[in-house]
């Protein structure tokens, strides 16, 4: 019974973890949106535009990413470190 | 059914808790990959160039030398070999797991200590431009109360390039495998009407997995590392910079 407490508890919060998801996803389209706008703009800068537009991207993941580490250590590390000290 | 996820294997246990992982061994293969192409690339090399393999070379190293030049300035031309290593170990590192081997960028422990580096490297510029209490000073900065979140953001710098990397990296070995895992399942679902011989034929898992490799192996390991290398060289220059 603790065991699937323990199990279901886990599963639930990987999943409300990810929801963090969402805010990198809104900012990314909105990033790549204006990028472009801008070679809209200004064809030619182009190489630039989404050179800076990838890095900001990248850098925009980040806090997806730190939501998805902790799906990932409530997957596969938090269960066995909570059912082996029951 | 069973799909496994693993982290990467123990292959040795030697004495004094030190372990031989797949990941180390991953990264010696890779590491020798690129030391014989180096190798092979720079044997013999002329004034004037009289192979296509002196023009390749020759190319990487200008190619290399310009981005560093145009991202750090002039004063950084010696960090283009460190760059061109950083980046090509980190691409063959994640471009490893298209042979179905375990890629060494998606352990934590490889690179978080690339990014310790990069981070020892940034305290150096740092503290070399402003001197040590220089240093010391900025951290108070713009209120000394401050101080404990200016540290916070100076540790935060490396654990987000790394978590960065091992995170895209990782994300997409877990996707990948669940994928494969939900396209066998189906299948045999599909094809359960059929005689047992017929019925084992990977039908769904043909083709399909190979459009999410092309996404998480080729583009987002190609893109995560030259990002790692561009904040690398962005983190280094501007510590270096004098502010105003």
């Amino acid at each position: 019974m603790e065991r699937a407490l323990v199990l279901m508890a886990c599963a639930i919060g990987a999943g409300i973890s990810m929801l963090g998801g969402i805010g990198p996803g809104i900012g990314e389209g909105y990033a790549v949106g204006k990028a472009c706008e801008a070679i809209g703009r200004q064809p030619e800068s182009k190489g630039d535009v989404t050179t800076t537009m990838l890095m900001g991207c990248a850098v925009a993941e980040t806090t997806g990413l730190y939501s998805l580490i902790i799906s990932l250590l409530l997957i596969f590390v938090a269960p066995g470190l909570f059912i082996g000290r029951l | 059914m069973s799909i496994e996820i693993t982290g990467a294997r123990i292959w040795l246990r030697l004495p004094y808790g030190i372990v031989i992982t797949e990941t180390q061994v991953n990264m010696w293969l890779v590491m020798l990959v690129i030391a014989i192409v180096c190798k092979w690339l720079t044997h013999n090399l002329q004034v004037k160039p009289t192979g296509r393999r002196q023009v390749i070379a020759e190319y990487l190293v200008k190619l290399t030398t310009n981005l560093v030049k145009d991202k750090m300035g002039e004063g950084f031309k010696n960090f283009a070999p460190f760059i061109a290593a950083l980046f090509s170990f980190a691409l063959l590192c994640s471009l490893s797991s298209l042979l179905g081997m375990y890629p060494p960028t998606a352990d934590l422990s490889t690179t978080l200590g690339w990014a310790i580096v990069t981070f020892v490297l940034i305290l150096y510029y740092k503290i070399r431009t402003e001197g040590f209490l220089g240093y010391l000073k900025g951290l108070g900065d713009p209120i000394p109360i401050l101080a404990p979140f200016n540290i916070l953001g100076e540790f935060s710098t490396p654990i987000s390039m790394a978590i960065r990397l091992f995170g895209n990296i990782s994300a997409g070995l877990v996707i990948s495998t669940l994928v494969y895992a939900v396209l066998s399942w189906l299948s045999s679902i599909a094809l359960q009407w059929l005689p047992d011989v017929l019925a084992g034929i990977p039908l769904l898992q043909i083709g399909l997995p190979a459009i999410l490799s092309i996404y998480f192996d080729l583009f987002s390991s190609f893109l995560q590392s030259f990002i790692f290398c561009m904040l690398t060289m962005l983190y280094i220059s501007q510590a270096a910079r004098k502010e105003i």
